[in-house]
């Protein structure tokens, strides 16, 4: 891989330890994948955050990066925690675990990072413009910024991301080179997609249609930020997709007077496919868990439930609980939407989701959600059977 | 005694020499390895039950979490990580997790290492020109 003679510098460890360790991991990075030079990032989106998923393996590493002095050159904000950072207590996260996950938030801090953990960087200030090289790690948000916002990042794990952070670049190949940004398959939705859940679940059957190609989906697509940041959460969890273009919506699509795939395949989602993705996501049965946000949830999306729950109570056998980023939490929180919520009975959380924290424990066995994603994931993580539902109709069934 | 050298892609600098532990499948240090003993607990391993502690761990290429990394930096600060790793194609879950342990990665071989070497055979790996070089057990 070429470097220029100040990036030679500092993998020489002119420029001390930390920051040489940084252009060792991404030259070795850029030489797996054959990448030709590295490229300035504008920003980092860095994951490994939650103590569930790293564990004492990945907090010692942070420790010892930033204790060797590791700053971050660029914008930095992280993926969601394992719990909400202050009101963990409330989720009946251990003390053990509290602690823990603290020390990889401080860690993460002495390197310079803004330690905002959330899966929708683009809401809080992290939000690249078109055409900009960014290092994000979280897979929903890799999806979002790629197709959504037009900037170019592959799917970093947590060391790349914290690497392209510190020496403010990254390797440059696949999804940074307009060439393997192009579609290659054609997506034709029969359906009308007009809500958040079904612009979800509609991600989901993509991404498995699309068999790890950049595809171009036609149709009548919700293009509001809410449904497009679900459906890339999903097809980006069914499909690995990083990247995909919506005609009319997505930000590459609209650039490009016309758009159209390289190769001559199709294929259509109808009204059946929809169906039995919706089957085999869902199960039936009352709930015991209501979880909202994943991805976090905007503003107008705690809106909408506090709307709804405005006067109302949460059945006492079911918890009510919002995912979203702190950011988002403190706005809604002057805007009296969190107390209306609350006082229904629910509860909004920061920092951390149903899928990254370690809610195995708390005997849940039925979550009802508006996110495929989550449907996916909460079998595994949590244990639980998951139902996958309008949003209007997972408060109605908190409500009993 | 037979002496075999293999060349090809030095990923992570460094020299390393140990008893070879071959891998047919491909590793994801992420839930197939405990990070405290270094043995191989995936139950449909080939390896399972097998220490990597101090071995040139050869397998085709790493596979599942990017928690993979975290595992190898966990495996060497405990003093059970490999001596050094021989890929057939690595990939970045590998590699990142190389360059922060420390640990000599090679891969792209003129010869297919798993087929070249069998476990038990002693390896020496050069990370900086990408050379294995394999001293044959008695047959």
């Amino acid at each position: 891989m070429y470097l220029t003679k100040e990036e030679e510098r500092a993998l020489s460890g002119e420029y001390g330890a930390a920051l040489q360790k940084a252009y060792e991991i991404l030259v070795a990075l850029g030489e797996v994948m054959d990448a030709e030079r590295l490229v300035p990032i504008k920003s980092a989106q860095i994951a490994g955050v939650s103590y569930k998923n790293i564990g004492d393996a990945g907090l010692e590493l942070l420790n010892d990066f930033a204790s060797m002095g590791a700053k971050v050159k660029v914008l930095s904000t992280l993926n969601p925690a394992g719990m909400d950072l202050e009101r963990w207590r409330e989720m009946g996260i251990e003390e053990k675990f509290a602690r823990k996950q603290l020390e990889i938030i401080q860690a993460f801090r002495r390197m310079g990072v803004r330690t905002t953990c959330t899966c929708t960087p683009y809401l809080i200030g992290n939000k690249p413009e078109f055409g900009s090289h960014v290092a994000w790690s979280e897979s929903s948000a890799v999806a979002f910024a790629n197709s959504i916002l037009g900037a170019r990042t592959n799917r970093e794990g947590g060391i790349s991301a914290l690497a392209a952070a510190v020496a403010g670049k990254t390797p440059l190949m696949g999804f940074h080179l307009p060439e393997n940004r192009a579609p290659k398959i054609e997506v034709q939705v029969k359906v009308v997609v007009d809500s958040v859940m079904k612009a979800s679940l509609l991600g989901y059957v993509v991404g498995e249609l699309s068999s790890g190609e950049v595809p171009l989906v036609k149709g009548r697509i919700c293009a509001s930020i809410e449904c497009l940041k679900a459906f890339s959460a999903a097809a980006a969890t069914s499909g690995g997709l990083a990247l995909f273009h919506i005609e009319g919506v997505t930000a590459e699509a609209l650039k490009r007077k016309k758009i159209t795939t390289t190769h001559k395949e199709r294929v259509q989602v109808d009204e059946e496919e929809m169906r039995q993705c919706l089957e085999r996501l869902s199960a039936r049965g009352e709930v015991d868990l209501v979880a909202i946000g994943c991805p976090h949830c905007t503003l107008e999306e705690i809106l909408e439930m506090a709307r709804a729950l405005k006067g109302r109570r949460v059945r006492r056998d079911c918890r009510f609980w919002v995912f979203t980023s702190r950011e988002v939490y403190s706005k809604a929180a002057e805007k009296g939407y969190v107390k209306i919520i609350e006082e229904a009975g629910g509860i909004v959380f920061s920092d951390t989701c149903m899928v990254v924290a370690p809610l195995d424990s708390l005997g849940i066995k039925r979550v009802a959600t508006n996110s495929a994603k989550a449907a996916h994931y909460v079998p595994s993580t949590i244990g639980a059977e998951a139902v996958l539902t309008e949003t209007a109709s997972c408060i109605e069934m908190a409500l009993g | 005694m037979e002496t075999i050298v293999l060349k090809g892609r030095g990923i992570v600098k460094g020299r390393a020499m140990g008893e070879a532990l071959v891998s047919p499948k491909p590793i994801s240090f992420y839930g197939d390895v405990d990070p405290e003993s270094g043995v191989i607990v995936a139950r449909d391993h080939p390896l399972k039950g097998a220490s990597i502690a101090g071995k040139v761990l050869i397998f085709p290429r790493g596979r599942g979490s990017t928690v993979g990394s975290y595992i190898i930096y966990r495996l060497k600060k405990s003093g059970k990580a490999p001596a050094a790793i021989v890929n057939e194609e690595t990939e970045p879950i590998i590699a990142a997790g190389c360059v922060v342990a420390e640990i000599p990665l090679v891969d792209r071989l003129d010869r297919s290492p798993i087929k070249a070497v069998s476990t038990g055979d002693l390896v020496e790996v050069d990370g900086y020109h990408g050379i294995v070089k394999v001293i044959r057990k008695e047959a």
